[in-house]
């Protein structure tokens, strides 16, 4: 069941139409990526979603009921550009945030002190925000953004400003907070962190929706019918028994381990093809190439 | 505590924990005081050292003339030529020269007084005075009227301007036009200041927030005209409280001045009359004894303080305190929201300083002439009216006229609160992109 879904959203503002016609439906327990270049409409729908904004058209439910202001206490958000008060104190500004997310002020408190712990930041509590590192107000601004355990968390580029160190822990929370039943939307142009967590995207582009859907699918969607050969012996060999069926893409050579880029013609098959091979070379290593998200991702961009 | 009770809060605290806060708190009741008790301290001090004159008088007229005080005394040189004494005046011991020219009954130039410091306006007075009025006896003299002494003696006479001012219900009240006049004026200029400088604060806060992308966070949580009303209260509690602060410190500070300064001020009226009848005992003079006046007058102005409703003006302040502050609260918020940083403040603040400007010229007129029309105007338009009116308050304004003033300022901050809900709606998530009226204008029809 979706925790959240949007039904032909509309949404325009002076002079442009921001968002066109868009649906997106969140299974509950996933990690949903939200992709598209710069100008696509991602902030606008993620606005949407905070009721930051109400729509012009459409349709919003959230598990299962229509969206109601007392829904946002069980969504999070850590925008993409991030930003706490830089004057006020860690601790003080932490409660505050909190409690404006509906915690009560001991509630928060005692949930700030066992995360804070976690963290290693605790000394930090009476620091002014102004004091602290930028990879320490980011694991602020993470701790304020999970605090009140919401259903829903909306990561805006989640990665950007974190080191590799503190990247990976980020990482492993949110992975964490997967496994404990939330939600995740994860707003990004970062395909390798897509590919690595997402298991469902959407893909949107000048406000419309290009692509949805399981990334699995996906990528069999986009699939090209290529395959990669690993091989010793006679490279020419090989060349010679591809016949109008094939196409050879490219060739590599490592040592004496030669590699063949190999698309599929005319409904030829991945078993016809080695069995043409097998007699030319030795094979070390025959599968499929599977497109990257990235290549789907500017295909079809470009493709519209 | 509800959502805006939690907005509120932070406003408050964060600012009044501020150190610009505390030094604002300590510094502005010394500062009031010292306004209030400096320029009579500095009256007193000057007038009780004693200053020997020397009179160089080319008249032979003037002889013994000018009266002799407590601290003024005059030594009439013979034969001495100005231009010496001039140069040797001070290691005499005197304080200045004083010289008549012999054409002094026909030229009002012709007293000139040559010292190395500033005399005082009533020893000048003083001294004008008294040779004015020889001149004047003299010249009545070559009348040849009988008897003229006793006429002469007969005809002085002291007034005293009191003014009482017939209020709507027939009740006759002493009235102070200088005290109106001072209490009017600061009552206008602390407002006229106030909402510049909380104003202003607001401003950067918006700004502060929408820089800091901090704005977005928040609004996923609070309706932007929460977070929009949260910030204008606050900020607001934190100006009554600097100001409440003031009030109390600046009265501590002034009664504790004047208690150890001028003693005679604390007394009963009926003491005072004792002390004075006094102090005017001892050899009786022609003239009242300056310093003495001048007391008078000081005690006069600050027991005529007293006498200032100061229940109703507070009051007042702190309505149009409030009513001018929310509405151009609101304003600097808006733009606050509108633009991205500090520096694109300035063409929208245009509108905003004009007429507060405005105000402050017209207040000046208007504690001169507060039953003016542009006076009764500047203090009914809710743009100024918080400084005019304030300014007119102490004088006494027809009830009516109050009630307009505060019903129009109630509307229009009502309605201005409204317009720049929708700015501040639209312009906190705007980013990067410089904002026009144009702009402003869509943001207005389309939200």
């Amino acid at each position: 069941m979706e925790i959240f879904k949007a039904e032909k959203v509309v949404k325009k503002f002076i002079n442009t139409l921001a968002l066109d016609q868009v649906s997106v439906s969140i299974p509950r327990g996933s990690i949903y990526g939200l992709l598209g270049p710069n100008g696509a409409g991602k902030t606008t729908l993620i606005r949407i979603i905070n009721q930051i904004m109400a729509p012009d058209e459409g349709k919003l439910i959230f598990n299962g009921e229509k969206i109601r202001p007392e829904h946002i206490y069980r969504i999070g958000y850590l925008p993409e550009e991030r930003g706490l008060y830089k004057k006020m104190r860690v601790g003080e500004q932490a409660l505050y945030l909190a409690q404006l997310k509906g915690l009560s002020r001991k509630e928060a408190m005692s949930r700030l002190k066992k995360w804070f712990g976690k963290f290693g930041i605790l000394d930090w509590w009476n620091r002014k925000i102004e004091e602290l590192s930028k990879g320490m107000q980011q694991k602020v601004q993470f701790i304020v953004t999970i605090l009140h355990e919401p259903e829903l968390l909306i990561f805006d580029e989640p990665f950007s400003g974190f080191d590799p160190i503190n990247a990976d822990m980020l990482k492993k929370e949110i992975l964490a907070l997967k496994e404990e039943g939330a939600t995740i939307i994860f707003s990004t142009h970062n395909m390798g962190s897509v590919e690595e967590l997402c298991d469902h995207i959407t893909l949107i582009d000048k406000g419309r929706t290009l692509i949805e859907g399981n990334i699995k699918e996906i990528r069999d969607r986009y699939r090209s019918d290529t395959y990669e050969v690993g091989f010793h012996g006679n490279a020419d060999r090989l060349k010679q028994v591809l016949n109008n069926h094939y196409q050879l893409l490219e060739t590599s050579t490592d040592g004496d381990l030669h590699k063949a880029r190999i698309k599929l013609l005319h409904h030829t098959t991945d078993n016809e093809l080695l069995s043409l091979l097998i007699p030319a070379v030795h094979i070390i290593s025959f599968n499929e190439v599977y497109p990257s998200m990235n290549d789907i991702f500017i295909r079809v961009v470009k493709e519209n | 505590m509800g959502k805006i009770g939690l907005i509120i809060r932070r406003e408050y605290i964060t600012r009044v924990r501020k150190r610009s806060f505390i030094i604002m708190s300590i510094l502005g009741p010394i500062l009031f005081a010292s306004l209030m008790v400096v320029p009579a301290l500095i009256a007193m001090s000057e007038d009780q050292e004693v200053k020997r004159i020397a009179v160089v008088d080319s008249s032979h007229l003037f002889m013994d003339v000018i009266p002799e005080t407590e601290y003024l005394k005059f030594d009439y040189l013979q034969n001495a030529r100005l231009n010496d004494i001039k140069s040797t005046y001070s290691a005499g011991g005197y304080y200045g020269v004083l010289y008549i020219s012999h054409i002094v009954a026909f030229e009002p130039n012709s007293v000139v007084f040559y010292s190395d410091k500033q005399p005082s306006l009533s020893t000048k007075m003083h001294i004008s005075k008294a040779i004015e009025e020889y001149i004047r006896d003299q010249k009545l003299k070559t009348y040849e009227i009988e008897d003229l002494d006793n006429i002469l003696k007969s005809v002085r006479t002291r007034i005293n301007i009191r003014t009482i001012k017939i209020t709507q219900t027939g009740v006759e009240k002493e009235s102070h036009t200088g005290v109106a006049m001072a209490v009017g004026y600061i009552g206008g200029f602390l407002i006229y200041m106030f909402i510049f400088f909380f104003g202003a604060q607001l401003m950067r806060g918006v700004i502060e927030e929408k820089v800091n992308r901090i704005v977005e966070v928040i609004v996923s949580s609070v309706k932007p005209f929460q977070l929009m009303m949260g910030k204008i209260i606050g900020i607001a509690m934190v100006g009554l409280t600097q100001f409440g602060i003031w009030v109390v410190t600046t009265f501590l500070l002034v009664t504790m001045a004047t208690t150890l300064l001028f003693p005679e001020m604390n007394m009963s009226p009926t003491e005072q009359v004792i002390s004075q009848d006094i102090m005017s005992s001892g050899p009786v003079r022609a003239e009242p004894d300056a310093t003495s006046e001048e007391m008078d007058e000081i005690m006069g102005f600050l027991s005529s303080l007293k006498d200032i409703n100061f229940a109703l003006t507070l009051g007042s302040f702190v309505f149009y305190f409030l009513g001018g502050y929310l509405l151009y609260g609101a304003m600097f918020a808006a733009i606050g929201a509108a633009v991205d940083n500090e520096t694109d403040t300035q063409q929208f603040m245009l509108p905003l300083t004009i007429p507060l400007i405005l105000a402050l010229l017209v207040l000046i007129n208007s504690i001169n002439n507060p039953d003016s029309s542009i006076s009764f105007w500047f203090s009914v338009i809710p743009f100024t009216a918080p400084i005019v009116m304030m300014g007119r308050l102490p004088f006494g304004v027809p009830d009516w006229e109050v009630g307009l003033s505060m019903a129009l300022l109630v509307i229009t901050f009502i309605g201005m609160t409204w317009l720049a809900a929708k700015i501040y709606r639209t312009g906190i998530l705007m980013y990067g992109k410089k904002t026009s009226y144009r702009e402003i204008a869509k943001w207005i029809r389309h939200s």
